[in-house]
């Protein structure tokens, strides 16, 4: 059984968003904290090691759309115990929004051939969407279990996995190949082992480009983004009631909420 | 290239010329970011509680065998990782910066006891001692103070009688890191009581703390390192087999102070990651803390705590990458570890001490890390050689009255091929 890892390399966790007057983002760490494998890809690349350790995966390959850069968040996941990894670069897809992403994911794991299993984190830090797992399983035609927190079995072409909804847990089947989206619940992933880093860091990654695939559909972005500007800075008063009593104090605040019609 | 440096220096006593490169690898750098991860995850956030408790925390031993960390500059053959020597003080870096606690482990069980079995073992005693305790199967500690012997190591009162294939060992280790821990102590004892000069009656062996005779114990209410473990141990009438005996009779002195060129490689490192978590506390509280209307950053007398602290780092870092670097190319090191520890230690109780002058009232209460940097910093003055004996050592080589002999055994030059096959 094949199992493919979608990982993205992200800003680190404490990375603080700013936009100038051009409407141009940058992400800074104040502490300068490197980027790193989107965070929530890291349950996604333990459960794809863990299909290998307990399902009997043969390959868990990590894919990644993205720049040069992004060979680091593969290198993490080859360290963690992913047995390949690929990276997807070219021109033709930078800026790509959710739905350009999912289609070239789609047509790299096409491509990888014969896939049962991929796995998702259930959204990435920066653009946080969520929509990338999903739009990929439209794409690859294949049932999307989004939320999952735990894969309870894998067996006849079938897998049974619980995902966590808002009102529940809930236990669904699905016939193979399917996608995955993971929630924090799922495992807790592990460290790169030493071992592991030297292999990553000796590990020779292929790149694909736009004229290895075949995408279906345009590749780039739908989505315009035409105005970006930053948050506008909250107002705000701080006023402090003075009372004889604490329930005088009381009584005003309550008058003053009901005013403002917060309660 | 990475903005880490080595310093890479010609060196005079060999003769080699070099060149200078200050790049680390990116695999050194992302072992010492695992163990960084290790530190800050799963010690860092319950080590107030064990400090003041006054115990190890439970995940500090066996997830450090668990994650390598315990064999990380040890040949896969041994069971190690196959790092190299500079990887290993990146590493006590890192883990000191946490807590001194994590680097005391790697000092005793890494420096002080495996790298001596590496550098004087044979192949059998490798594969019986040292790959066990790479594998953190086993864990390993030293030997050599005794309540009465400090610095005057060749004082000792412990002793060694041979008897027939086994030596009969008697006598008390004090201020033993691991001592309750520990399954393999490098001990040393004198075989030859009356040997002229005294310390070429020093042998050493490797007591199994499982044997019968041997009784062990901890110290509590030290000044610093409390969640750490740091005790006694007793052997009385010790039935030691000679096949555990490290080197030749009379070579226990030799072995000892290779060893801590070893082990004074890990404080160094250790002390450095101290100086550092010095720093980039007071960067953080500086920045958060306002007094007269502005943070405490905007002041010149913090500014000039801050350059300090910066300074110690780098020098620090600096003098102990080159002994990480002399180790790797099999040069002898023991007068440039010297200086490294000398320098890293007392410049942490230092930068600790200015910390909590920047943190003002609160840099004094546990509420913050900064008094237990000032507490875990002190005992690395005084033990592996306390600053006084570093500072005679650094003028009786500036004299030329001290010189390194070669050792039967060196210290293997880090040779990746070697260290990194399976068998």
């Amino acid at each position: 059984m094949k199992v493919v890892v979608c990982t993205k390399q992200t800003p680190s966790t404490t990375a603080v968003i700013t936009v100038d007057d051009n409407g141009h983002v940058s992400w800074d760490d104040p502490g300068g904290k490197p980027n790193v494998v989107n965070p929530w890809d890291e349950y996604g690349i333990e459960e794809g090691i863990l299909l290998k350790e307990n399902h009997g995966a043969t390959d868990v390959i990590a894919l990644s759309l993205g720049d040069e850069d992004s060979k680091d968040a593969l290198k993490t996941a080859l360290a963690m115990g992913c047995t390949e990894a690929i990276l997807v670069s070219d021109e033709a897809f930078a800026g790509s929004d959710t739905l350009g992403t999912a289609r070239v994911l789609a047509a790299a794991i096409n491509k990888i051939g014969a896939v049962q299993v991929a796995l998702f984190g259930k959204q990435a830090i920066d653009g946080d969407t969520g929509q990338t797992a999903v739009q990929a399983a439209r794409k690859l035609g294949w049932t999307p279990l989004t939320f999952v927190s735990a894969v309870k079995e894998i067996s006849d072409g079938r897998i049974t996995v619980e995902r966590l909804a808002d009102d529940g847990k809930e236990t669904v089947t699905a016939p193979l190949p399917v996608v995955i989206s993971t929630v924090k619940e799922i495992n807790e992933p592990r460290y790169p082992s030493f071992m592991g880093i030297r292999k990553a860091n000796r590990a020779n990654i292929p790149v694909w480009t736009a004229a290895d695939l075949d995408v279906d559909g345009a590749v780039g972005s739908k989505v315009d983004w035409s105005h970006i500007y930053a948050m506008p800075p909250r107002e705000g008063a701080v006023e402090i009631i003075e009372a004889d009593s604490v329930d005088e104090q009381a009584r005003l605040l309550a008058d003053k909420l009901f005013e403002e019609k917060v309660i | 290239m990475n903005s880490f440096f080595i310093p890479i220096i010609q060196n005079l006593q060999n003769g080699v010329p070099t060149m200078l490169d200050f790049s680390l690898t990116e695999e050194q750098l992302s072992a010492a970011k695992m163990v960084k991860d290790f530190g800050e995850k799963e010690i860092y956030p319950t080590i107030k509680e064990y400090d003041r408790k006054q115990e190890m925390s439970p995940n500090a031993l066996p997830r450090m065998a668990e994650l390598g960390i315990l064999g990380i500059n040890i040949p896969v053959r041994y069971g190690g990782q196959g790092f190299d020597y500079v990887t290993l003080g990146l590493v006590c870096e890192e883990l000191e910066r946490v807590d001194s606690t994590l680097r005391v482990v790697m000092s005793v069980h890494m420096g002080l006891n495996s790298m001596g079995v590496l550098q004087w073992g044979t192949e059998e005693q490798k594969q019986r001692f040292l790959a066990p305790q790479a594998r953190g199967e086993k864990y390993a500690g030293f030997g050599l103070t005794e309540p009465g012997v400090g610095s005057d190591v060749a004082g000792m009162a412990s002793t060694a009688r041979r008897d027939g294939d086994d030596y009969i060992i008697n006598g008390e280790k004090m201020w033993i890191s691991l001592a309750t821990k520990a399954h393999h102590i490098l001990w040393f004892a004198k075989t030859d009581p009356d040997a002229n000069p005294p310390h070429k009656g020093i042998t050493a062996f490797m007591v199994e703390t499982d044997m019968p005779g041997v009784t062990t114990g901890d110290i509590h209410d030290k000044l610093g390192v409390r969640a750490g473990s740091t005790g006694w141990v007793n052997c009385q009438d010790v039935r030691v087999p000679a096949a555990n005996r490290i080197g030749e009779e009379g070579e226990g002195f030799k072995i000892a102070m290779s060893c801590l060129d070893n082990g004074r490689y890990t404080v160094a490192s250790g002390a450095t990651g101290l100086i550092r978590a010095s720093l980039e506390a007071s960067l953080k509280y500086a920045q958060e803390r306002h007094t007269f209307g502005k943070p405490i950053a905007q002041y010149q007398l913090i500014q000039q705590k801050i350059a300090w602290m910066q300074q110690w780092y780098d020098v620090a870092r600096l003098l102990y990458l080159r002994s990480g670097w002399m180790k790797n190319q099999g040069l002898r090191n023991t007068r440039e570890t010297s200086i490294a520890k000398w320098y890293a230690t007392d410049q942490s109780f230092k930068a600790a001490h200015e910390a909590i002058q920047v943190h003002g009232a609160y840099g004094y209460s546990d509420e913050y890390d900064v008094e237990r940097f000032l507490r875990n910093s002190r005992g690395a003055i005084i033990y592996e050689g306390t600053s006084e004996i570093h500072q005679l050592m650094q003028a009786g080589y500036a004299f030329g009255w001290r010189k390194d002999k070669p050792l039967r055994c060196e210290l293997p030059a880090y040779d990746p091929d070697f260290w990194q096959e399976e068998d």
